[in-house]
């Protein structure tokens, strides 16, 4: 249900130290999430693509990842071309398309593919535990990394307990459908989840208690920044830089 | 539930980041090294949960639980969903990095009105009428969609008020998921009740 297929690779972005990674992952998201000028957000779309294009991904999964987002963006160019105040461009029946309208509905599209680009390409490729190790590192608070270790390690485990109980409910026939009886079982089947979680957590907490948790998850972070990933950083902070020259207009195009 | 990214603009974006730090600092605060085993496995166990998808009709949804979640973890649903989106953006690519903060508020804030509330019918009802459960159950689960329904439409409204119309038929169809929401948090919380009522002591 839950794999890391992208963070499987092996490519120099693979290799990126992943605290560097989320300081340049969050930079692009932010620069672009705010970003109005069409002629910056296709060139951050071009640095996110060329991340991507170095992680050597499988471009069908990602591709497939991306349906998803263009689905909903989708539905947004159904609304926006004819709500949104402007000049009317054409006409069909009485609604009328404004080019302001179109131009609104291109950003928006740009901006949700770059993000999510270089989400997948920089986040993605990170293991789940080795970016909380490098969260750690980022003055994250402690209690939230250990919510996340426990939440990242039992979800595996949860899961599989979902699927015994809802192949239990197979078994015996159970089909989903339309009605009160069928709520009714995926009601109780959620709240068997929940009490069988409740349980195993004060066994696990019994566990560390026994073994002598005081409060404090020691976690082994070793990252080594080579050089390499220095150059790439200081390559990337310089696109972000001229970014934020053009967004701002202070160089006149 | 939840906006993608790019859509939102700067100021509502920064609202929510700084709303969602406000909540995950006080779900923290809260939350004792005893309770970190305790929230962490419920979340994954909600987590979990939201992938089933339920029939409705020809079509089928997913259920949020927003409801329970605030019911069985007050404030700590503000860390709890703060980490379910993180997962779910590396994971599945569902939400985002900047989205982030307005995400989390949408699902958790309706979600700890709902803890408040149910505490307070609650104390109202008598302990072992389980029906009166199930109805205030139903109350708080569906309160807890619409909420989030409506603090989706606020942050698209905000940004761009020619997203009016997305916006109120987002509502609309989210009416749906609101009943059956309602419904299912209804039955699992009698059915907890029933089988261990300790979960929902100091309730």
């Amino acid at each position: 249900m839950f794999n890391e297929k992208f963070a499987m690779g092996s490519s120099w972005v693979h290799d990126l130290d992943p605290r560097l990674k989320i300081i340049m992952a969050i930079l692009l998201a932010v620069i672009t999430a705010v970003g109005n000028n069409i002629l910056m957000l296709l060139q951050i779309f071009f640095l996110a693509c060329f991340f991507l294009v170095s992680a050597k991904l499988d471009l069908k999964q990602v591709l497939k990842r991306l349906l998803v987002i263009n689905t909903f963006i989708f539905f947004m160019w159904l609304f926006i071309p004819f709500t949104y105040p402007g000049d009317s461009l054409f006409q069909i029946g009485p609604l009328s398309a404004s080019w302001a309208g179109i131009i609104y509905a291109t950003k928006i599209t740009i901006r949700s593919n770059t993000i999510m680009i270089a989400v997948i390409s920089l986040l993605s490729t990170s293991t789940i535990s080795s970016l909380m190790h490098a969260m750690k590192c980022l003055y994250v608070p402690e209690k939230l990394i250990y919510l996340f270790f426990f939440v990242y390690r039992y979800l595996y485990v949860i899961s599989d307990e979902f699927n015994s109980l809802h192949n239990s409910m197979k078994v015996r026939g159970f089909k989903p459908e339309t009605s009160l009886h069928c709520y009714k079982n995926y009601a109780y089947l959620v709240g068997m989840l929940i009490i069988k979680s409740y349980e195993r957590s004060i066994r696990v907490y019994r566990a560390m208690l026994a073994r002598g948790f005081k409060g404090k998850i020691y976690i082994n972070d070793e990252f080594k920044v080579i050089p390499r990933d220095i150059v790439i950083f200081a390559c990337t902070l310089a696109c972000l830089s001229w970014f934020v020259i053009l967004e701002q207009g202070i160089i006149l195009m | 539930m939840h906006i993608s990214e790019g859509v939102l603009s700067a100021p509502v974006l920064v609202s929510g980041g700084v709303g969602t730090v406000v909540g995950m600092t006080i779900g923290l605060k809260q939350m004792e090294d005893k309770d970190i085993p305790k929230t962490a496995i419920i979340s994954a166990a909600l987590f979990v949960a939201s992938l089933i998808h339920l029939p409705v009709g020809p079509t089928n949804i997913h259920l949020i639980l927003n409801g329970i979640a605030g019911i069985l973890l007050g404030w700590r649903a503000f860390p709890a969903f703060f980490i379910a989106f993180f997962l779910q953006g590396i994971l599945f690519q569902f939400g985002g990095v900047t989205t982030l903060g307005v995400n989390v508020i949408i699902m958790a804030l309706p979600a700890v009105i709902c803890y408040y509330l149910f505490k307070i019918l609650f104390k109202v009802i008598n302990d072992e009428n389980l029906v009166s459960l199930g109805i205030i159950t139903f109350v708080c689960g569906f309160l807890a969609v619409f909420l989030a329904a409506l603090l989706m439409a606020v942050a698209l409204v905000f940004t761009e008020e020619a997203f009016l119309e997305v916006a109120k038929v987002a509502i609309i169809s989210e009416a749906p998921l609101m009943i059956v929401e309602g419904i299912v948090s209804a039955f699992c919380l009698v059915f907890i009740k029933k089988v261990k009522p300790e979960i929902l002591k100091g309730r």
